[in-house]
């Protein structure tokens, strides 16, 4: 870890410099082990959906073999699907479109949450009072149950799908964000903020938000996970976009094959279980590091 | 009041919703200041002191509302101004440093960033502009080496550096007023005095006039030069400072004053006890009653007092006290 360094270039001429807040997260994060493990197999699956079809050409939706072939045999290191399309390009394939649509409906969302959480903590009122009512209504809908309605109705493409799951799982970051806003809109700094004139838009976008952060940030990293799993779940009851290949389609694919052909299921199973526990794992270590009250732990 | 007032407040009148009803929290207080004065405004805690300073920023919580009275700046009615003209107003007109400096600033932007954002709002200027400004500024305040502090956060800097910060941002427009709010109350006192010397520096070359609100006799001794002090939201006693201070009109200003320890040279068996005033600030509900608020506490009270209230009276030269007793005797009682 780069700690030491630190230390050392650190005297001098202000003995008791204190760092700055992002270096100490930072700092903090690299402590916690199984954050860094979480975040080193982040970055080695978000490495290969990327360059990963670059160098593994085959077409993921191409016929190669018979079907079902086993894994380890003909040369396909994790066999061949109910079509014979070869199960290891599925895979470095789908990847990119399981993180986009996960993190894509986790941004939709925390933008939708932020909104709403921001005016209804920041007004009061009756703004409060409707856009919570608004939350509340969002909060006891069966997210599933209606998220396959829109992909019913829109139609199972990536952007639906995406829309589909930001716009059900929004709830939380609203409530977190009013929470902070609440709190934050007491404070003094925002008193003397408004003491030289700042406007309402200043005060929420410039003051509180960046203050408001923390949390917002730790919730929309586990929303990430929560939105692949929500995604693969879609998938897996067939609400997939039929021309593009992803972890979740997979499995959706070889459905009707899971006891006789289980690895169809097993290796994208386990590609979405390592990523969101890998996500999870980055979102408990932010959530230390950013917490002041666990940080002396 | 005294027409070459930059800032006068007449017959202000502050009233709260509260489960008592409508409470005035500020009741009828008159006051003006001229241009490069220092008014301190005295009193305990729940006066009304910081909500006199609020109204003026029109910065009051939800549940408060003007309901009488005028604050005219340089003539402007600002109980009547538009929201956002008192937002024009608010840092660069009329700014306000606050109690509590490790606060009263945002954690999550270097102190030159928050100088700055004053200047670019109110001036217009460029980022790299207003940049260069607030190094001058932290120089104005004297904080030592202003060119790296300026990225320097509110967490790596002292209560008295922070306090300086808060000055330099609430200067950073030249306002014609400044509310300084019990600046230096969560101050040690050696930074509380350079504090005070640097509010008195910069008074002297840019000509803004402070209203130094503060619960603390001596403060006001030291850095006023006239002096209203409130008790309940109304103002009971004002004057020039020395005035007040040698010959105080109101029993309540005579408390306060007998309750500033004294430093004495050296150690005698007849230390002097410290007075108090008893009883306590009367409870919300009983503001704007029609008698004399501080009557429970006070030892000359007459039947008047609590069937009337008293009108400010000028007593002598500028020098005003409600009070319905003529001239009690402060030296038999309270020394």
């Amino acid at each position: 870890m780069p700690e030491p360094q630190a230390a050392q270039a650190k005297p001098e001429l202000e003995a008791v410099r204190e760092e700055h807040p992002l270096m100490e997260t930072v700092r903090m994060f690299a402590k916690n082990y199984s954050a860094v493990a979480g975040f080193s197999v982040l970055s080695v699956i978000v490495v290969v959906s990327l360059i990963g079809p670059l160098v593994y050409t085959t077409d993921p939706f191409e016929m190669v073999w018979a079907p079902f072939t086993h894994p380890g045999n003909e040369g396909f290191i994790l066999g061949t699907d109910y079509l014979g399309r070869d199960l290891l390009a599925q895979i470095i394939h789908g990847g990119k479109a399981t993180l986009a649509v996960g993190c894509a409906a986790a941004l939709l969302s925390v933008f939708i949450g932020i909104t709403i959480g921001a005016l209804s903590g920041f007004y009061r009122g009756w703004v409060e009072e409707v856009l919570m009512r608004i939350t509340e209504f969002f909060q006891v809908l069966p997210t599933l149950l209606f998220s396959m309605v829109i992909v019913a109705l829109f139609g199972a493409s990536l952007p639906v799908i995406t829309f589909a799951i930001g716009i059900v799982s929004w709830t939380a970051v609203a409530r977190i964000t009013r929470a902070e806003f609440l709190r934050i809109r007491e404070l003094e700094y925002v008193t003397a903020s408004r003491s030289v004139g700042a406007r309402n838009f200043y005060l929420m976008m410039q003051v509180i938000l960046p203050n408001a952060l923390p949390p917002i940030v730790v919730q929309a990293t586990l929303m990430v996970g929560s939105a692949i799993l929500f995604e693969a779940g879609l998938s897996f009851l067939g609400l997939s976009d039929p021309n593009v290949m992803s972890w979740g389609a997979i499995m959706g694919n070889n459905r009707q094959y899971i006891l006789q052909e289980s690895f169809t299921l097993m290796y994208p199973g386990l590609a979405i279980f390592i990523t969101v526990l890998a996500i999870s794992l980055v979102g408990d270590g932010l959530n230390d590091a950013l917490n002041p009250k666990l940080r002396q732990r | 009041m005294m027409p070459d007032s930059i800032l006068s407040v007449e017959n202000l009148t502050v009233t709260f919703k509260t489960r008592f009803g409508l409470i005035p929290v500020i009741d009828d207080v008159s006051f003006g200041i001229v241009p490069g004065e220092i008014l301190g405004i005295v009193g305990e805690s729940g006066c009304g002191k910081t909500m006199t300073s609020l109204a003026i920023m029109r910065l009051m919580p939800e549940q408060g509302k003007v309901t009488g009275g005028t604050i005219r700046l340089a003539g402007e009615d600002l109980v009547l101004a538009s929201e956002p003209r008192m937002r024009d107003i608010r840092g660069n007109e009329i700014s306000m440093v606050f109690q509590e400096p490790m606060t009263s600033l945002n954690p999550v932007f270097s102190v030159g960033e928050q100088i700055a954002e004053v200047l670019i709002a109110h001036q217009g200027l460029s980022k790299r502009e207003a940049k260069s400004q607030a190094v001058g500024l932290l120089e104005a305040v004297k904080i030592p080496l202003p060119a790296r502090r300026v990225n320097d956060y509110p967490h790596q800097l002292s209560g008295g550096m922070r306090q300086r910060v808060m000055i330099a941002i609430a200067l950073a427009c030249k306002p014609k007023v400044l509310i300084a709010d019990e600046p230096t109350t969560a101050l040690d006192v050696t930074v509380q005095a350079h504090i005070f010397e640097l509010l008195q520096e910069l008074r002297d070359q840019t000509g803004t006039s402070i209203i130094l609100i503060t619960h603390d006799m001596a403060s006001v001794a030291e850095m006023a030069e006239r002096v209203m002090v409130m008790y309940a939201g109304r103002k009971v006693e004002e004057g020039p400072v020395r005035e007040v201070l040698t010959n105080p009109l109101h029993p309540y200003t005579q408390g306060l004053i007998a309750c500033v320890p004294h430093l004495t040279e050296t150690i005698t068996p007849e230390r002097h006890d410290l007075l108090e005033i008893p009883g306590m600030v009367p409870p919300m509900r009983h503001f704007g009653r029609n008698e004399c608020l501080f009557a429970p506490r006070c030892k000359f009270v007459e039947e008047r007092c609590r069937n009337e209230r008293p009108m400010d009276g000028e007593r002598a030269a500028n020098h005003l006290a409600a009070c319905w007793v003529e001239n009690p005797n402060a030296e038999k009682v309270f020394a």
